[in-house]
């Protein structure tokens, strides 16, 4: 089966490009990455630009409004997602749970249909 | 033959054995759905034809038979589930084709792969992605084979709406992919059966001595049978063992709980001669089992508890001194308001009951709770305040749901007044 899971977190400052930190930070996000990747779940995987820079479109009757700002308004803000392979949702949720995100809420929602999925 | 009996008949495959079969055929076929689906038709079927055909020899082995036929035909009909099927692997047609009769019985004490197929199917009733409302109704109606309108008549809501708690608890089990598996580390898990088994076990015993209904499935029981089950299958966890030896000795004291007027007779005041000594006895002997795995928790904690109170001789010879340092360990691993009401109570006790009124004093939360107004109304008595017990009784009464304790409450506010 394949899931979406997606990252809510609260944004805090990243360390600065170049510091140790940093290096430490991407060290553990890129051996998720490969681990999702050599282990056969990979599917899609990205890191999204601070909440900041979030536009909402919203539809209604009444027509469209564009609105400065992410869909729900809450301390933890969506800040990326993977899309993974897994046999079923204890497999999944193993996945979410290792997310090198130390706090936060990692919703897991099973895919109905994605018209590119590779069927086989 | 007369329809009671075949009723009967009936109603004991469907709670002793349906849970186990459809464990068996959801893990052959992978399909939960189908499986129980299937299980049901083959239960209608039973009905429709036993009372021309007699009640087979076998039942167990007859519902299998009929199920698992039915499975296959569902199977054929739905392609999609045939192809899960044949991914899976699984060879559900070998003995298909074999006479009803030459299916053998299946002997679960002897038969390591039934206790896996069982264990797997209550730890995805009880899966901790499903909410505990809807693992208690997917355990009892899966697991222990209760119909929808009995489960809903046991929690007092309408039928209709615990058929979609069900439906929407399948939905999300087949959709979200929850697994037929046995995980590495089972403790979690085992955690998430015991709230559900417990919550079941509570609702019963709370609900025992109100209710009018005959035909009202007792959840105890149910409870009981189910835990009896999951010891059987985590022989090596001490809090399953705890509590099943704390609800047994909950329900030794059943029959001495109502009086013949159906009024609720408080622990202290009840004839101990007409306790269940026979389950008294299964529970302190599951209990010891239980220390000797040298793993204590609530459960084992509370079974404890239980244990002081229902071995004392009298009333009067309770050993309170040794409840309450029982409840300092339970509050130190169940850190909730009711385990402090519970410890102030036994502290009065054990010490006197200005010490018990101090640590109520801190238990402001539990404000719209009527069992702090009343035990607080208790140890005012005993620290010799009617007065001020008085206003506590007629704050209890105002807060009580349960008819036969506000009966309780009402006779001290009368004494007092």
């Amino acid at each position: 089966m394949e899931y979406m899971i997606t990252l809510y977190s609260q944004e805090v400052e990243r360390p600065a490009p170049g510091s140790p930190e940093f290096e430490a930070m991407m060290g553990e996000w890129m051996a998720y990455n490969q681990r999702l990747i050599d282990n056969g779940h990979w599917v899609a995987g990205a890191n999204l630009a601070p909440s900041l820079t979030a536009t909402t479109v919203k539809k209604s009757a009444d027509g469209v409004t564009i609105v400065d700002g992410p869909f729900a308004e809450s301390k933890e803000v969506l800040g990326g997602f993977y899309l993974v392979k897994a046999a079923d949702l204890d497999e999944a949720t193993a996945l979410a749970t290792a997310v090198p995100i130390p706090f936060g809420s990692f919703e897991i929602r099973p895919v109905a249909f994605r018209p590119d999925a590779d069927h086989g | 033959m007369s329809v009671s009996v075949i009723d009967e008949a009936l109603t004991d495959l469907a709670r002793e054995h349906s849970g186990r079969i459809l464990a068996i055929l959801a893990n052959r076929i992978g399909d939960l759905d189908i499986a129980d689906e299937s299980v049901q038709e083959a239960l209608v079927r039973g009905a429709e034809r036993w009372p021309k055909d007699g009640i087979p020899d076998n039942p167990p082995g007859w519902l299998m038979t009929v199920a698992r036929r039915i499975a296959i035909d569902r199977l054929r009909s739905d392609s999609s589930a045939r192809r899960r099927i044949e991914q899976s692997g699984h060879d559900l047609t070998a003995d298909l084709n074999a006479a009803p009769d030459s299916v053998p019985l299946i002997d679960e004490a002897n038969d390591a792969t039934v206790r896996d197929d069982r264990l797997r199917l209550l730890l995805l009733c009880c899966h901790p992605a499903l909410n505990l409302e809807a693992q208690v109704a997917l355990t009892l109606r899966l697991v222990a084979g209760l119909t929808t309108e009995e489960i809903a008549s046991a929690f007092l809501v309408p039928t209709s709406t615990l058929a979609q708690r069900i439906s929407r608890a399948k939905r999300k089990v087949r959709d979200a992919g929850i697994p037929l598996t046995i995980p590495d580390n089972l403790d979690d898990r085992v955690a998430s059966v015991l709230a559900v088994l417990y919550l079941s076990f509570n609702e019963g015993y709370l609900s025992r001595s109100d209710t009018t209904d005959i035909v009202r499935v007792d959840l105890c029981d149910e409870a009981i049978r189910l835990t009896a089950q999951f010891v059987e299958l985590v022989p090596d966890s001490a809090e399953a063992l705890g509590l099943f030896a704390l609800e047994l000795f909950h329900d030794a004291r059943r029959d001495a709980r109502v009086n013949p007027q159906r009024e609720l007779v408080l622990l202290q005041d009840q004839d101990r001669a007409t306790w269940d000594w026979t389950k008294v006895t299964l529970a302190n002997s599951l209990l010891h089992r239980s220390m000797q795995l040298m793993a204590p928790g609530p459960y084992q904690l509370q079974a404890h508890i239980a244990a002081r109170h229902t071995n004392a001789p009298r009333a009067d010879a309770t050993d309170w001194a040794a409840i309450a340092s029982l409840y300092a360990q339970l509050e130190k691993v169940l850190p909730t308001d009711v385990v402090r009401l519970n410890h102030a109570a036994a502290v009065a006790l054990a010490t006197s009951p200005n010490a018990g009124l101090d640590r109520l004093a801190s238990l402001t939360d539990l404000d719209g709770y009527h069992l702090l107004h009343s035990t607080r109304a208790r140890l005012l008595e005993m620290a010799g305040e009617p007065a001020l017990a008085l206003d506590s009784w007629k704050r209890a009464a105002e807060l009580v749901i349960n008819p036969a304790e506000k009966q309780l409450i009402d006779e001290r506010i009368t004494a007092l007044s």
